[in-house]
């Protein structure tokens, strides 16, 4: 049983972002693997461990990949891949989805897992355009992945937190919502470890040459004329205040 | 031509979906269609649709992503609509951009805007995880998911009420997907939806060694204690404190964010509280956007001072 996991890259959740033209400056922005990702990583390991499955991550050559492919070496992969589809618009989801569904026409996984979402995937999810590509029935907001009777049986979630439990035949591709249990952590020896003994495979793909239509014309910071009344001051009379106010709008219990 | 296709949910309300796609049949000259695929037909809430098209086959109730992905597919071949649009639901995940590429169409994702004239869309999409607006363009036709932020609290005039049944597709007959059962989620005793007062702890709050800080002030209001998914999805706090899409919708009096960044999923389960007070380090946090009171500060140094405020 091979699993083959998408890993994409998202900036760094804790670092702030500017605007650069219609697109985020990216100077000092560090790429990070995308959270949802890091849960497909960590369902995709926990399989192995029960089930003795290989696990190969695959990730699109751009600055930043091999890290995170390191980083997914050091968590449990067996395989580490990268594709190079030459220079993509960060934007253009779908032809990165393509550059990975060439990837798996070759590395025949047999389950392939990738986060539900990232936060820049506004022209289409990974899964649902792997899966269109490669004719593979796929489920998407999955939060549980087991393999059963040589099927994939998978836990999705839907508004208000109900779920229901689905079978799908493999091949099949799962966007992947949040992983059995929270992604582990991975110490800086271990990670160091695996910067000297991962050996990244390289895979060149062909794309057609347009495969989004849209354009995106500007980017901005939401207006904050609907915003939120802001205190000042410091620590203590903030507390002061917000005390205040919750007395007065009848928030505290009486 | 100039048709509006609304995908709607087996156990979803459409009303307010069909009710947004209303205006942008107006500007496109056609008809609001609503798909209703092995769903319960003729409800109230497609009144607002010019045509009803059912898809009956038993594979398509419950769902099933690939039993709808193959009527929606269906859908788009027979009406050919100008606009196919979607709520940004797991089925919106499931379908959309599946759809899109199965027709060989453009998809846009997350928008909380959309607008049609001269064969071309203008839409405005949540990214960044809400921190920034992209407005997009796009030929039509194309497909468009909504966030069910955007479409909050929205009815519509009624529609012609039309009724056309759709042949269901020979795929239905041969899926790879079996719906195996549904799961109701254990009960564990906290019920954030009938909670008075949240306070709710976002990725700001680092780790769980700090959550005891948000306990105390949790306790001090007499509040549940709630986090948002990277809070949840980092085993901070149990699953069934989570707040947004993927968790609780709440409408509590009180709804205190710490640390939360604001992200649209995480606004469409707490934006129905009466009272939002927030504090976050970030003054761009989106989250500033949807409360009624904000403050850019530490938040334990926040929370530590206004649990002795209130003691």
């Amino acid at each position: 049983m091979n699993i083959a996991v998408a890993l994409r890259l998202m900036p760094n959740p804790g670092d702030e972002l500017e605007l650069d033209g219609a697109d985020i400056d990216r100077e000092y922005v560090e790429m990070v693997m995308n959270e949802f990702d890091d849960q497909a990583l960590e369902e995709a390991v926990l399989i192995k461990e029960a089930t003795g499955a290989t696990v190969t991550a695959v990730g699109l050559r751009t600055d930043g990949i091999e890290q995170a492919l390191r980083v997914a070496y050091a968590r449990g992969a067996d395989r580490v891949v990268i594709v190079d589809a030459g220079e993509l618009d960060p934007y253009d989801s779908r032809a990165a989805a393509l550059a990975f569904a060439q990837a798996f026409r070759e590395l025949k996984p047999d389950l392939v897992l990738t986060g539900v979402q990232t936060p820049t995937d506004l022209f289409g999810q990974g899964a649902p355009y792997m899966a269109a590509a490669l004719d593979w029935p796929q489920a998407n907001v999955v939060v549980g992945v087991e393999l059963v009777d040589g099927r994939v049986q998978v836990t999705q979630e839907y508004a208000g937190g109900r779920l229901a439990v689905l079978s799908l035949e493999l091949p099949a591709i799962i966007g992947v919502q949040s992983a059995s249990s929270p992604p582990r952590y991975v110490s800086m020896a271990r990670l160091r470890q695996a910067m000297t003994e991962a050996s990244t495979e390289t895979l060149e793909v062909e794309l057609p040459a347009r495969t989004q239509a849209s354009t995106i014309e500007s980017l901005a910071r939401p207006e904050q004329t609907a915003g939120a009344k802001m205190l000042e001051g410091d620590a203590e009379q903030l507390a002061t205040q917000i005390a205040a106010l919750l007395r007065e709008q009848g928030a505290l219990v009486s | 031509m100039g048709d509006v296709l609304v995908y709607t949910e087996p156990s979803g309300d459409p009303e307010r979906l069909i009710a947004w796609a209303r205006p942008l049949a107006t500007a496109a000259g056609g008809d609001v269609v609503a798909l209703v695929a092995g769903g319960e037909p003729g409800g109230d809430g497609l009144t607002g649709a010019d045509v009803v098209l059912e898809i009956s086959h038993p594979a398509l109730s419950p769902y099933l992503p690939e039993a709808h992905q193959a009527a929606l597919a269906a859908a788009i071949e027979a009406r050919k609509p100008d606009v196919v649009l979607l709520e940004n639901t797991t089925a919106g995940y499931d379908l959309a951009a599946a759809a899109a590429a199965q027709a060989g169409l453009p998809f846009v994702g997350y928008c909380v805007d959309l607008s049609v004239g001269d064969g071309e869309a203008e839409s405005t999409s949540a990214v960044y995880g809400g921190q920034f607006l992209a407005t997009v363009s796009t030929p039509l036709p194309a497909v468009f998911a909504v966030n069910s932020t955007a479409i909050h609290e929205v009815s519509g005039a009624p529609g012609r009420g039309e009724h056309v049944e759709l042949p269901a597709p020979a795929k239905l007959d041969s899926l790879r997907t079996k719906f195996v059962e549904a799961v109701v989620p254990p009960d564990e005793g906290v019920d954030l939806t009938k909670a008075e007062r949240i306070v709710c702890v976002g990725r700001g709050i680092g780790g769980a060694e700090n959550i005891g800080i948000a306990e105390d002030l949790a306790a001090a209001l007499g509040a549940e204690l709630a986090g948002s998914r990277p809070v949840i999805d980092s085993g901070w706090l149990p699953k069934v404190r989570q707040v947004g899409k993927s968790g609780a919708r709440v409408k509590p009096k009180l709804y205190l964010a710490l640390g939360v960044s604001g992200a649209p999923e995480h606004v469409e389960g707490m934006q129905g509280a009466e009272l939002i007070v927030a504090v976050n380090k970030d003054p761009s946090a989106a989250i500033f956007n949807v409360a009624h009171y904000g403050v850019v500060a530490d938040l334990f140094d926040v929370a530590d001072e206004l649990t002795d405020a209130l003691g």
